[in-house]
């Protein structure tokens, strides 16, 4: 096989990790909330921001960094649940979807106000390694690895603890909850900053690799609805593998073609997949 | 003696449309005590503002003494009442064992979840055999005894359950009332609600009858079960 | 139609013809919001019934390139470019809503699919930057004056022109809420299943909803890139812009005409006013505060400015739109 094309694929597949990532958050919160956060990219966003003006500014060394970017992220999606998603909870999901957007908006121009629209980066240097004539950046290989470690602890938290199973069960049945003994409005809150927490390690994982600049949310925001609704919103599993479906889209396309055509072809891919099957791979009708 | 339970004068509804007017009620410690009516007459209403899900406009209840109606539906769990919702409402992409878990939440009841699953195996050995199905898999009955199982998870003071044989197949029906009586047995403290009068009657001590959200009778089961128009509007004698 | 129906609307005439004799300032004001009022009123003849698109940016694209590419490279006078950018936006439209109608792809489904249509716009523009100049934009070849090619620098005849594209888009709301298109669409909002079972032919209703809307999206795109005479991707088409006008069109009321000519009043005037106060000093506080005032508008006003307006002073004569839907959107 050519060596570029393996070249590609690996790494669509190490992209596929940080998209995976992303997806299991934003799927968290549909499935537990039934809300779609317009504005997880922009949380993203802000996380990066909060990392690389820790580092740059305070001379935060990064493994201080990172864990206070991840939790600013999660007071982030508290504050994105209690303050706008909250009141509307009962009102028509479309408003709740149009919230959320308002504060993409929100998000980025506090940005640009804050840290102007320059490209800012982290200035962190990590090597290319080289496998017989592969190369294969280090930073993205990291945060494959990471990415698929915090999957995996996700899993494990929503799976053995009472607190993960609670938000697996809340979401087939909302209203019993509270028989279980369980608080549903704290139940909501934590997720919230579960799922910010998720946007923040992403976050951590893509400053590595990308400046970071007010809107870089709109370069991989869309992607990841686009993910989430193909695999089926709220089925974190689905999300989990359109998510590699879709980067390596990606990585090949960009391989045969450019990597914008790439990008172009993966929506057209996902919106006639769509119009094939309205649920998404894993979706329930 | 005071009661376990006392409800005074609880008024409740959906909206514009009120669904209970001025109901009272009690349930002694270790009484099983039935509330009978027919579709419509306000029996899961009750129950729901037993267990927090539905607030009263007006009225109050307590369990031992203290004052209920005002909770929300976690602490009322807390307080030591668990309610089997009417058509068992188990979270069906669960497995049996993580529904039980479910019902164990509370942090007092997590402490003792290995033994009290053993229980409730045993009770249910069933359920034991299924542990790791999930629950939206199971017969109607299997689902009804996981159920309860949840409910008794928390070792409730009281246990509430609504209409238990809706659904299910006669045969099933008998299980699930020898089921209630051995739950009497083991100590619990029972208040069911039910359209099968026949069969309930012969399971509780003590019944009251709802009619359009009004308590209409009230008696001990025996003397319910001869009267004469509970015979004829009920038991279709 | 007597003179005395006419007295209400006299105020509005005056209102809409003041800016011919204002400044240039105000009149360049005056031809944006007359461009996206018809924009958003667009949008709105899909959003009032539910269809709510987060990819108008799509339409709009299609609208603003597609002419100045045919003028660019091969001539073409936009007289004919926009009636064939028009009836692209309204083959595309037609091309995603058809098979979103038989699937039912609705609400949220929905939203995220014309999301993601106007991201492939955008991104389609970006990749062929060799004909559209990518995100650097494109220009249309300029003439000087010329009605010929659209091109006109005075602004208070380009404000002439903006108004009658705005009458246009007006008269298409008004005909659409006195057809049966408009009972028909909203019985399909409040529950579709029931609504086809009583012989709605849900498919061709939304679908010739979905042609007017695109169609008139593309006109507005179109003669917002003739204004300027400068387009760039951003600016047309995409997330941004999409939500843009969804946001534009609540805020002013998207259930009623006028609803979202509020809206293009209130936040273009809201965005001016905010730029004037912050100057250069800001770069993003203005758009910081509108974007709090979005979210604020969401939780508060769901039925925008309009809406407000009818429950404080409801009107003597039953207004041309009576809300069939409830104060917020149903829940589906």
């Amino acid at each position: 096989m050519d060596i570029y094309l393996l070249e590609a694929i690996i790494n669509g597949l190490l992209l596929g990790g940080v998209l995976a990532l992303l997806s299991l958050g934003l799927n968290l919160i549909f499935g537990v909330i039934d809300v779609v956060w317009i504005v997880y990219a922009e949380i993203v966003m802000s996380a990066m921001y909060a990392v690389y003006w820790l580092h740059s500014y305070y001379a935060w060394p990064l493994f201080l960094a990172f864990p206070a970017a991840i939790l600013i992220a999660a007071l982030i999606g508290v504050l994105v649940h209690v303050v706008v998603i909250e009141p509307i909870l009962g009102s028509a999901p479309i408003n709740q979807l149009l919230a959320t957007g308002g504060l993409l908006f929100f998000l980025q121009s506090l940005a640009t106000l804050l840290f102007g629209t320059e490209f800012r980066n982290l200035g962190v240097r990590l090597p290319v390694l080289e496998f017989d004539g592969l190369y294969i950046s280090f930073s993205r290989l990291i945060a494959f690895v990471v990415a698929l470690i915090g999957a995996v602890i996700l899993y494990l938290f929503l799976a053995k603890t009472y607190l993960g199973t609670s938000i697996r069960a809340i979401s087939q049945d909302r209203e019993i909850m509270g028989l279980m003994g369980v608080n549903e409005r704290r139940t909501y809150v934590i997720t919230s900053a579960i799922g910010g927490g998720l946007a923040g390690l992403a976050a951590c994982l893509l400053v590595l690799q990308y400046d970071v600049h007010p809107f870089i949310g709109l370069t991989f925001g869309p992607i990841t609805f686009m993910i989430c609704v193909l695999g089926g919103l709220g089925n974190m599993i689905g999300g989990f593998f359109a998510a590699f479906i879709i980067s390596q889209i990606i990585g090949i396309g960009g391989y045969y073609f450019s990597s914008e055509a790439a990008e172009v072809l993966a929506f057209v891919f996902f919106i006639v997949m769509i119009l094939i099957r309205p649920q998404g791979i894993l979706g329930k009708k | 003696m005071s009661a376990l339970l006392t409800l005074d004068g609880i008024s409740a509804g959906y909206g514009s449309f009120a669904a209970l007017f001025d109901v009272s009620l009690q349930v002694e410690a270790g009484e099983a005590v039935g509330v009978i009516g027919s579709n419509g007459a306000g029996k899961t209403t009750l129950m729901r503002v037993i267990s927090g899900l539905l607030k009263p406009s007006s009225g109050s209840f307590a369990l031992d003494g203290k004052r209920l109606d005002q909770l929300p539906a976690y602490r009322i769990v807390e307080a030591g009442i668990a309610h089997v919702p009417e058509n068992r409402r188990l979270f069906g992409r669960l497995t049996v064992e993580e529904n039980l878990r479910m019902g164990a939440f509370l942090p007092a009841s997590r402490k003792h979840f290995s033994e009290r699953l053993a229980w409730v195996f045993e009770l249910f050995p069933r359920l034991e055999e299924r542990r790791f199905q999930m629950a939206g898999t199971l017969s109607g009955g299997e689902q009804q005894m996981c159920a309860i199982g949840r409910a008794l998870m928390s070792k409730p003071k009281l246990l509430l359950m609504d209409e238990p044989s809706a659904g299910l197949a006669p045969l099933v029906v008998e299980q699930v009332f020898e089921l209630v009586k051995r739950i009497r047995a083991e100590g619990f403290t029972v208040l069911i609600v039910e359209q099968n009068v026949g069969q309930v009657l012969d399971v509780v001590d003590r019944a009251y009858l709802l009619e359009t959200g009004r308590i209409k009778l009230a008696g001990p089961a025996a003397s319910l079960k001869n009267n004469d128009f509970i015979r004829s509007s009920y038991l279709g004698l | 139609m007597s003179a005395r129906r006419l007295i209400p609307y006299l105020p509005v005439a005056a209102v809409v013809a003041l800016p011919f004799f204002l400044s240039n300032y105000y009149q360049h004001l005056a031809v944006q919001i007359a461009i996206w009022s018809l924009i958003y009123t667009s949008w709105a003849l899909m959003g009032r019934f539910r269809l709510t698109s987060l990819g108008h940016g799509a339409f709009l694209g299609v609208g603003a390139y597609v002419p100045t590419l045919l003028w660019n490279n091969y001539g073409v006078s936009p007289w004919l470019g926009i009636p064939v950018a028009m009836a692209l936006a309204v083959a595309l439209g037609l091309i995603i809503g058809y098979p979103c109608s038989r699937q039912k792809v609705i609400g949220h489904y929905f939203a995220l699919v014309t999301l993601a249509l106007g991201q492939v716009v955008l991104l389609v523009i970006v990749a062929a930057r060799e004909v559209t100049g990518g995100s650097l934009g494109m220009t249309p070849h300029p003439v000087g004056y010329s009605w010929y090619a659209l091109q006109i620098p005075d602004r208070a005849q380009f404000y002439a022109l903006a108004l009658a594209a705005w009458f246009l888009g007006l008269a298409v709301w008004r005909w659409v809420d006195r057809s049966m298109i408009r009972f028909a669409l909203e019985s399909i909002a409040e529950d579709e299943d029931a609504a086809e079972s009583a012989g709605v032919d849900v498919l061709r209703e939304k679908l010739k909803i979905t042609a007017l809307s695109t169609g008139l999206t593309a006109l507005g795109g179109a003669l917002y890139a003739q204004y300027l005479m400068y387009l760039s991707p951003d600016a047309m088409s995409g997330v941004g812009i999409s939500l843009q006008i969804v946001f534009a069109a609540i805020a002013g009321g998207m259930y009623s005409m006028l609803g979202p000519t509020v809206g293009a009043v209130f936040t273009i005037g809201l965005n001016e006013g905010l730029r004037v106060l912050f100057g250069t000093h800001f770069i993003g506080a203005s758009n910081t505060i509108y974007g709090a005032m979005l979210v604020a508008f969401i939780i508060f006003m769901p039925r925008g400015i309009v809406g407000l307006f009818e429950k404080l002073w409801p009107r003597a004569r039953p207004p041309a739109s009576p809300p069939v839907v409830p104060d917020t959107q149903p829940a589906e």
